[in-house]
């Protein structure tokens, strides 16, 4: 390229760019969100009897929801749906956008705070009162409220669930036969114990994943905060509440527990580059006692290795003592613009109430449904492991002990500080206090952004 | 800022760079032979201009802002710059980068330019053609695949583990790319290994076009292998070593693939780049315009790293 042409072409290309930024830079980029986002005057409390197609955006590779749209269109043939799929992944990266460019009208959601501060979720509070999901235990529907100040817990409600879950620890029972434990333990010595005795005798105790940008640690932690403090002080600190912090002196005591098992090598040593599914892979493949996760994964055991998987809660300090778990309900909401809000609100409703919901909720998605606290339950096999979280489900709302996941306190917290200083935590660079303390740090930083 | 698409503006760039057209009558400017180029040339441009070069100044823009990807943004200035030079979350990726260069450039580069002189010793033989397809083979496979089959190699229980306990190196066996000390060299093998074909090829390339009546010549005056590589091959060769030497170090400054699938960046900070950081940037945190800044950044990184040695392997053939 000779000399002089070089320059016409660079002439050219800074003159289109010119051009370009000249056509974009009027104004700030971005839109007022800002509509109808809750129902003006009173709320159809029905599909109506007119063809309806809902717009759905779900989860890809859980049954459960089209189990439940196929039901409701036998039972309503009126209401279609349009589903669409993908993973939680592209569903967390897309939904604000798509919230906004192509509203569905029942969404699987992320978080929702932030969807909320900017105007994008629909306001369910005329359809809680008109359906009565205000008298439902308080529990199930606090994670999805959102008052005036972006703070989670209470106000006004933007998302619905299908069930809730909850977590624990799995264990295997051939393992742990061979260890001599019988039953699961009362006590946080008494599983203590049963880690040693696995240790010693050449079993994994712990196949946890927590490499990536997945601190799976975050569940064994959550745990034993739960033993050593109260649920509600975490549940203050995931819901942005004035005030709150994750580094006070019971949950140290936790992350120095959490500590203790690392430096007694209970987890798998390379658990920093493992992820969820190797850790799935080994357990149902015996190299591993327990793993900390959550009910989700109840009718994969019961289908893999039936009869063998035990499921308890976190123990607490002393028998009998308190204890907690993250439950969380499978959040689904409704775009601030969606064409049939009454519709979806109906579905919510029916998938609480009905009685073959229900079942397909327990059986397909092997949780607990959301609804009233005497509400029908279908009847589950005994021995099976989906039995077991069932009812570690039930204890857990007679104790009050559910919390939501430590990881949804803002949109950073997981990738940038709980993952991280967990890795690092487990590679021995990081203090349990530190970790903490770090943690909280990053906490107020995102919280203040 | 003023829109300056009006002919006028571009006839007066052009007219700057091309003064022996300035005592040309004004009519003749836009000839027959011009308006014809230009529409032959409008529908690339248009899409040049829609899919580069907008995206490009839209970045810029975003840059300036503190927006969240939805509701309207609020101008920040140059905060978002500040922040990448004051904020070790930052900037820590950036260091990363560079490290890289020496396992995605530095090492196939030179790896690959002992590999060619060896096959191009070798000449049409069949081993020669086997070596060269072997050591190719690693381009044609998809980064994602190769990704994820190196985190297969390098894991707990994986083949690498497994050689290592075999030749009684049990010792020094880990999850390689679950350790804080060894996940960065981990990742830049797998980038080397991949990188390494496309230098091989490009330096074989540019060996056989050498006329081997120098070798010849340097051979009569007593060189030897190693002489002749100094002498003939490698001087005759600069240009494509250059061209293997831009690629991969753009490829080390923006990679993305490889450690998205290998350890996310994990563990810890250890392996976090910027590629990887401007998307968690983007679509995890919702800081649009951080996220940009940073993107900025690393373009103009890439343009700092590459222009000069652009300069470098052809300034003095054109000069």
């Amino acid at each position: 390229m000779s000399n002089t042409t070089r320059m016409r072409a660079f002439a050219a290309v800074a003159t289109a760019a010119i051009a370009g930024l000249a056509l974009t830079a009027c104004a700030p980029p971005g839109a007022d969100t800002s509509s109808t986002q809750a129902p003006t005057g009173a709320v159809t409390l029905s599909c109506g009897t007119d063809p309806v197609t809902l717009s759905a955006y779900v989860e890809t590779g859980f049954p459960l929801f089209n189990d439940l749209t196929a039901e409701f269109t036998k039972q309503f043939p009126n209401v279609t749906f349009n589903t669409r799929e993908d993973q939680f992944a592209v569903i967390t990266q897309n939904a604000p956008r798509v919230l906004v460019d192509s509203p569905p009208d029942i969404m699987r959601l992320p978080t929702i705070v932030d969807l909320v501060t900017d105007k994008l979720l629909y306001n369910l509070d005329a359809y809680a009162t008109g359906y009565g999901w205000d008298a439902w235990p308080s529990s199930q529907l606090e994670q999805l409220r959102v008052n005036d100040q972006g703070q989670r817990g209470d106000g006004s409600l933007y998302a619905m669930g299908v069930n809730y879950s909850v977590t624990g620890v799995f264990y295997n029972k051939k393992l742990a036969a061979q260890i001599g434990m019988t039953s699961a333990p009362k006590t946080l010595d008494e599983f203590d114990s049963y880690l040693k005795k696995a240790k010693d005798a050449g079993i994994t105790p712990i196949a946890q994943f927590n490499g990536g940008a997945t601190g799976g640690l975050a569940f064994p932690l959550q745990a034993l905060m739960a033993s050593y403090g109260k649920p509600s002080t975490i549940n203050d600190w995931i819901f942005l509440k004035d005030g709150a912090t994750i580094d006070t002196p019971e949950n140290v005591k936790a992350a120095e527990h959490l500590d203790s098992w690392i430096k007694a090598g209970y987890f798998a040593d390379d658990a920093n580059s493992m992820d969820y599914s190797q850790m799935i892979s080994r357990f149902t493949s015996g190299q591993s006692l327990f793993i900390f996760d959550g009910d989700w994964e109840s009718g994969n055991f019961d289908t893999q290795m039936p009869g063998d998987v035990g499921f308890f809660l976190a123990p607490p300090l002393e028998a009998g003592g308190q204890n907690g778990a993250m439950s969380a309900p499978l959040t689904y909401g409704v775009s601030a613009k969606a064409a049939h809000p009454d519709c979806a609100a109906f579905f919510f409703n029916w998938v609480a109430t009905n009685e073959t919901a229900r079942t397909i909720a327990v059986e397909k998605g092997g949780s607990h449904p959301m609804g009233p606290a005497d509400a029908f339950m279908p009847a589950v096999k005994d021995g099976t492991v989906t039995a077991e979280t069932l009812a570690a489900g039930a204890q857990l709302s007679q104790n009050n002990g559910s919390m939501d996941f430590i990881a949804n306190a803002t949109g950073s917290i997981y990738a940038k500080s709980l993952t991280p200083n967990l890795q690092e935590l487990f590679a021995g660079k990081q203090t349990p206090a530190g970790l903490l303390t770090q943690v909280q740090t990053d906490y107020l930083s995102s919280k203040k952004g | 800022m003023s829109t300056s698409t009006r002919p006028g503006a571009t006839r007066a760039a052009r007219d700057r760079a091309t003064p022996t057209r300035d005592h040309r009558p004004r009519r003749a400017r836009w000839s027959r032979e011009a308006v014809v180029g230009l529409a032959l040339v409008a529908p690339a441009l248009a899409f040049y201009a829609l899919f580069v070069l907008v995206p490009l100044a839209s970045t810029v823009q975003y840059s300036f802002y503190d927006w969240n990807g939805v509701t309207t943004a609020t101008w920040a200035g140059l905060d978002n710059y500040v922040r990448i030079f004051t904020d070790a979350q930052l900037l820590g990726p950036i260091v990363n980068a560079l490290t890289l260069i020496l396992y995605f450039s530095i090492i196939p580069v030179t790896v690959g330019l002992i590999a060619a002189a060896l096959i191009r010793k070798l000449g049409g033989s069949r081993l020669a053609s086997v070596s060269r397809t072997v050591l190719f083979l690693p381009q044609v496979i998809p980064l994602v695949a190769a990704g994820i089959m190196w985190t297969w190699l390098l894991a707990a229980d994986g083949a690498i583990n497994q050689f290592l306990t075999a030749i009684g190196l049990g010792g020094i066996t880990r999850a390689w790319l679950g350790d804080f000390d060894t996940a960065l060299p981990a990742v830049g093998v797998i980038g080397a290994w991949v990188s390494l074909g496309l230098c091989m090829l490009l330096l074989l390339a540019g060996m056989t076009k050498i006329d081997p009546a120098l070798y010849e010549a340097a051979r009569i005056d007593g060189a030897g292998a190693i002489r002749e590589f100094f002498t003939v091959t490698l001087p005759a060769i600069r240009q494509e070593l250059g061209v293997a030497v831009l690629i991969t170090v753009i490829g080390a400054l923006r990679s993305f693939d490889i450690i998205y699938i290998s350890t996310q960046g994990g563990p810890g900070r250890s392996t976090m780049v910027p590629g990887l950081e401007i998307y968690y940037l983007a679509f995890f945190e919702r800081q649009v315009g951080q996220a940009s800044a940073l993107a900025v950044v690393l373009t103009l990184l890439v343009l700092a790293v590459v222009l000069p040695l652009n300069k470098l392997t052809r300034g003095k053939d054109e000069s």
